[in-house]
């Protein structure tokens, strides 16, 4: 409990006439502040900074932390985000700066300083020892001991009931670490942290190491921290993952922070990225292109109908033209581009392309007239992710390099090489293994494959998924370019902003119905919200 | 598109490649080594305890001759596991290939022309692997379960068609051939070493074989790439039920008889081989090479004991202990790779 005596006066001017004498009233007050012990925020940092030689890595952050709340730090490679999350965990001291940790002014000595505050880090190095057993890492350090003798007992018990509020009671306590996956080794490394009494946890991109099961799991605990009223800080250059459990976001840019606590809710994602990037927010997007009105229809999509997905979809696409599906998850969406391909067959309803209608349920025959899905779950429906960069470029072409039945690889690499350079593709090695490249490079590569067959038609299912900002801005202008050379596309994403800004033309979908087809011009995305809601209602 | 930013998405990309990509790389090549290794160690072992008897040009080629059957069979089953499948009816159809091969008919049929048997055993193999195919890609039932209940079916066709007898090769121009030799090395070893050579560049260098890889790795993606994965799977049984008729051929002149028992077990240690020899069951990555060497070590094992008078039972537990064995270092280094989880 904190008091604060306020006292001061204030003279209100001339009374006269209400207390029927002269007298001029000077009102005295005396106001007693009682804090709460319990302030709004936990942790408040006001101008950090912090120079390493001549190399500025933080120029002014501020950023709140609220018990209880997901705040995330965003930002590029690069922005300043570990140089901040060391120096909250004591690992750098600031030159600048304040920090207020539940209302007092701190200075933060060491890492072991933070956890006695209950501040613990998990960082993206996961710092377990892989020769221990899951409890002998959680209690490194803190070792339930009588006179140096380690009580085995009590911490297997105790490290059943850190796994337990973590949701994890599988993993016996005395599993060594080295035999676990990422994932698990995450686990160990959240539990150590929950073992000290914390009240704020930082997370140094802990989704890099996981696959898309193993991050709706993380979720999960961290849903499971927050309910217990531990803050967490999360930091990610992921914007999917901010938007599904973030509650308020600072982002850092080039070691500042140009802004602090935005509300998710409120943050479009437009402006994050533009925030991240510096970019103006109308270059966030590329400028569209007006398509004429005599280019050739390419894409003809009639009355297609799948049951139980969706009914009655017809969308016509010309060369150059980019299009849109925004809706919901649950909509329809996926589903629509993936019975388009003939990933999924058709009940009723036909679909052409440039003249020819196609079988319904033949991919061959789709991708043989020039039509190629990229689809939303890269890693698990697009990509041989322990195979080079340039069979996966080729995949759909690489007959029409062979001669006869051989192989022909020198062609596929040159070719893919070709691609390497026109989608700036990192590392530009062809024979560099797929699974090590960072999202946005697996989605060039994608793009390559159908890029080396030509394609007339390109379905794009989440373009940007696990893709980081910078390549993502890439990636935008990358499929204007290809639309630009008379590609028609068709654009899905969970993102409405990014449907409406990458596409010429927007249809709203919601429980398998198409409600409108707008130009993206004319639609925003509370417009197509508004829809869905209406829709759903009608 | 901004410099800026291309060179931020290549700096992150590469620390995380050096991490996982090299170790990737040393590890494939580590578990050829291994095997190598294995071999190696095998022969001194043999060396030390059977002397000249084992180290003789000429047991070295009974070794090879041991291997040869099973070989050929391993090598169809490769293409299958690479491709994600597996084929448990291997041994089952070569006893039938070895059955339809020999029948009268078959035999006075070809008696003029002696490679009319292999053609029927080859056909009858083709047909069953077709019969696999059209069960697993079309109707849908996994593999296992499709070529299980092959396994069984195709033995009982055998024993319908030779009603449970001997049936005796008396083809002459057959028994010649096969028991014939070129440079010395006998025919069955030569087609064995054909049979691999042929399957090394089928999987390595033709589009047949990257089409295998790029299903066992990926199905869906190879689908949607435009991928016939339905036609491919069609074709890899019935590559799988050649080399089956093939070998049985090879049995076949070696035995003298067709017989509905043949090849029994024979799934068990070809699968076996190509696990050993380093493709993933789970598919995606196939290795002929490392099959062949399976194989051999299986084989080499079988001489070392069968030189120093063990029991075949003391025989197969040590063949159990190396499978196990491999199969634990196979984890081990995907596990290493970051591939699977435990």
């Amino acid at each position: 409990m904190r008091t604060t005596l306020l006292y001061g006066a204030i003279y209100e001017g001339d009374h006269g006439h209400k207390f029927g004498c002269g007298v001029k009233s000077l009102v005295c007050y005396v106001v007693l502040v009682i804090e709460d012990d319990h302030p709004a925020s936990l942790l408040e940092v006001r101008g950090l900074t912090k120079s390493f030689g001549p190399a500025q890595a933080l120029r002014g952050v501020d950023l709140d932390v609220r018990p209880g709340e997901v705040h995330c730090v965003l930002g590029q490679n690069g922005a300043g985000k570990s140089t901040l999350i060391k120096t909250l965990s004591g690992a750098h001291q600031p030159d600048a700066g304040t920090l207020r940790w539940e209302g007092h002014d701190v200075t933060i000595a060491n890492p072991v300083a933070a956890l006695e505050l209950g501040i613990a880090t998990m960082y993206q190095e996961l710092d377990v020892v892989d020769g221990l057993t899951v409890a002998e890492n959680i209690f490194l350090g803190h070792e339930f001991s009588r006179g140096g003798v380690l009580n085995r007992r009590e911490t297997h018990r105790a490290t059943r009931e850190l796994m337990g509020r973590l949701g994890h009671s599988d993993l016996s306590p005395t599993r060594e670490v080295g035999t676990l996956s990422p994932a698990n080794k995450q686990i160990v490394s959240m539990a150590r942290a929950l073992s000290h009494d914390i009240k704020l946890m930082i997370m140094d991109e802990p989704s890099a190491v996981l696959d898309s099961e193993e991050v709706d799991n993380l979720f999960r605990i961290v849903e499971e921290l927050t309910s217990q009223g531990i803050a967490v800080i999360y930091i990610s250059h992921r914007l999917e993952e901010i938007q599904r459990i973030g509650d308020r976001i600072t982002v850092l840019k080039d070691g500042a922070s140009p802004a602090s606590n935005l509300f998710v809710s409120d943050t479009p994602t437009r402006e994050l990225i533009s925030l991240m990037t510096g970019r103006e927010i109308s270059q966030v997007f590329p400028d569209r292109v007006p398509v004429p009105d005599d280019a050739p229809v390419v894409l003809d999509v009639d009355h297609l109908t799948l049951v139980g997905a969706f009914k009655n979809v017809s969308v016509q696409i010309r060369a150059g033209e980019v299009v849109g599906i925004a809706g919901l998850v649950g909509s329809g969406r996926s589903e629509i581009l993936e019975t388009i391909a003939g990933y999924r067959k058709a009940s009723a309803g036909t679909v052409t392309v440039a003249g020819q209608e196609l079988t319904p349920g033949s991919v061959e025959q789709a991708v043989s007239v020039g039509m190629g899905l990229s689809p939303e779950e890269r890693k698990s429906q697009g990509l041989l992710l322990e195979e080079p960069i340039f069979k996966n470029a080729t995949l759909s072409t690489f007959s029409r390099f062979a001669r006869g039945m051989l192989l022909n690889e020198g062609a596929e690499r040159a070719a893919t090489e070709e691609q390497i350079e026109a989608l700036h593709l990192r590392p530009a090695e062809p024979d560099r293994v797929t699974r090590t490249l960072s999202g946005g490079n697996q989605q060039k590569v994608m793009l390559a494959r159908w890029l080396i067959h030509g394609t007339r038609v390109l379905l794009l299912d989440e373009p940007t998924r696990g893709v980081d900002v910078g390549a993502r801005v890439e990636i935008y202008g990358l499929i204007r370019d290809l639309a630009a050379q008379g590609t028609a596309i068709l654009v899905v994403s969970s993102e409405i902003d990014e449907v409406i800004g990458l596409s010429d033309r927007v249809l709203v979908v919601s429980d398998g119905r198409v409600l409108d087809e707008r130009p993206s011009d004319q639609i925003d995305e509370h417009g197509v919200l508004d829809l869905v809601m209406k829709g759903n209602a009608a | 598109m901004s410099e800026q930013i291309t060179q931020a998405d290549g700096a992150q990309a590469s620390p995380d490649a050096s991490a996982k990509g090299a170790p990737a790389r040393k590890a494939y090549l580590g578990r050829n080594l291994g095997l190598i290794v294995a071999l190696v160690l095998l022969v001194g072992v043999g060396w030390a305890t059977a002397g000249g008897n084992f180290m003789s040009l000429n047991n070295m080629l009974v070794i090879l001759r041991l291997a040869s059957v099973i070989g050929v069979v391993a090598i169809g089953v490769t293409f299958v596991i690479t491709a994600g499948g597996i084929d448990l009816s291997v041994g089952s159809v070569l006893g039938l290939c070895s059955v339809t091969a020999s029948i009268g008919a078959i035999q006075t049929a070809a008696s003029g022309f002696w490679p009319l048997m292999v053609f029927v055993a080859i056909a009858t193999g083709v047909i069953c692997g077709f019969t696999n195919g059209l069960i697993i890609a079309y109707g849908k039932v996994v593999a296992f379960m499709a070529t299980l209940a092959m396994l069984v079916a195709a033995r009982g066709a055998a024993e319908l068609i030779s009603q449970r007898h001997n049936q005796v090769v008396n083809n002459q121009g057959f028994l010649k051939f096969f028991r014939g030799d070129l440079l010395g090395i006998s025919w069955v070893i030569w087609i064995f070493a054909i049979v691999a050579v042929i399957g090394w560049f089928l999987l390595n260098r033709t589009t047949f074989g990257r089409r295998t890889v790029a299903i066992g790795g990926n199905a869906t993606a190879a689908r949607l790439a435009g991928v016939n994965v339905k036609r491919h799977t069609m074709y890899l049984y019935m590559l799988s039920g050649a080399t089956a008729g093939i070998a049985a051929t090879m049995l076949l002149s070696r035995t003298t008889a067709g017989t509905s028992t043949h090849g029994q077990l024979y799934e068990l240690d070809a699968i076996a081989a190509v696990v050993v020899g380093g493709t993933l069951l789970i598919g995606g990555r196939g290795t002929i090479g490392g099959t062949v060497l399976g194989v051999l070590l299986f084989s080499t094992l079988t001489n070392v004991f069968t030189q120093n008078n063990l029991s075949s039972s003391v025989q197969l537990v040590a063949k159990g202990v190396i499978i196990v064995a491999a199969v634990m270092l196979q984890q081990r280094l995907a596990n290493r790779e970051g591939t699977t989880s435990p």
